[in-house]
């Protein structure tokens, strides 16, 4: 199980799919940024099966996880600075009381 | 004295527990970030799911991206969630409804990705090597310091970008300024 690549794909989709229901289901916009996390994960978890079965990619998923993660790490920085924009103007952290263009 | 690669008198895999345990631990954690009222114990969860999928790096070869995984997940973002929680908690938000009215469509979304993704899997022959490989972290500093320069020198301008703009972004009004809110 832990020797074939099918297993860690069906993990990483697993992972994929519960962030999925994260981003699209919660109320509070700090969760749906961790939901975001998760999916971000999940794929660094594909990228990196691929590179530990397939011998020429091994290199290359590495440096392409590790793009990804710093990547991640700015969308994380730059998104939590936007909710505490955000917070500090309608006081709540809950995005469907947004909701001032509808009027 | 060595430990075979089987637990002994079974014929069962020292790495396909390991396996099997940090695969539910990230699994379990993860739904617990997603379904858990309490918005602070997301985030501790979260924690719990990065240092389970930073072993299985490790399972995959590949410690340089599991010390990485640690350190920038671990140590850098999940601080900045909870840093972010602390400053977002309002008293009312916890006692209210977690989710949206529209929760049951996105868990419908969520099992029909599991699904799709699950049977592709499944259903594709991958030529892959027969184990897995070991990651030299040597090689993969010549990759991303001679073939993958570029990018490693942009992502460092996209990070310094970020921080400039989130510190822009959080920053209070300075009262007094020119500017009104």
């Amino acid at each position: 199980m832990a020797n074939s690549l099918d297993s860690y794909l069906i993990l990483s989709g697993l992972l994929f799919a519960i962030g999925t229901f994260g981003f699209l289901a919660r109320r509070n916009a700090i969760s749906m940024l961790m939901s975001i996390e998760l999916m971000l994960n999940a794929v660094n978890l594909t990228i990196l099966a691929f590179g530990a079965f397939v011998p020429t990619l091994r290199t290359g998923a590495a440096v392409i996880a590790l793009l990804v993660i710093a990547v991640a790490a700015a969308e994380a920085t730059v998104g939590l600075a936007i909710i505490i924009a955000i917070f500090r103007n309608k006081k709540t952290p809950l995005v469907d009381e947004y909701d001032s263009m509808r009027e | 004295m060595p430990i075979g690669d089987t637990i002994p008198w079974t014929a069962v895999r020292w790495d396909d527990v390991l396996f099997v345990v940090l695969a539910a631990v990230l699994l379990v954690s993860a739904l617990l970030v997603v379904t858990m009222r309490d918005i602070i114990r997301c985030g501790l969860a979260m924690i719990v799911s990065f240092a389970a999928l930073a072993g299985i790096y490790v399972m995959l070869g590949n410690p340089l991206i599991a010390a990485t995984q640690v350190l920038v997940y671990i140590g850098a973002i999940s601080v900045l969630v909870l840093f972010a929680i602390m400053l977002t908690q309002t008293k009312n938000a916890p006692a209210r409804l977690a989710f949206q009215t529209q929760a049951w469509a996105a868990g419908l979304a969520a099992v029909v990705i599991a699904v799709i993704v699950t049977a592709t899997v499944l259903a594709t022959t991958w030529p892959t090597a027969p184990t897995r490989l070991w990651t030299v972290t040597s090689d993969v500093a010549h990759a991303l310091f001679r073939d993958y320069v570029l990018p490693f020198e942009v992502v460092s301008v996209l990070l310094t970008a970020a921080v400039i703009g989130a510190v822009l972004l959080a920053r209070r009004e300075i009262s007094g300024g020119g500017e009104d809110k």
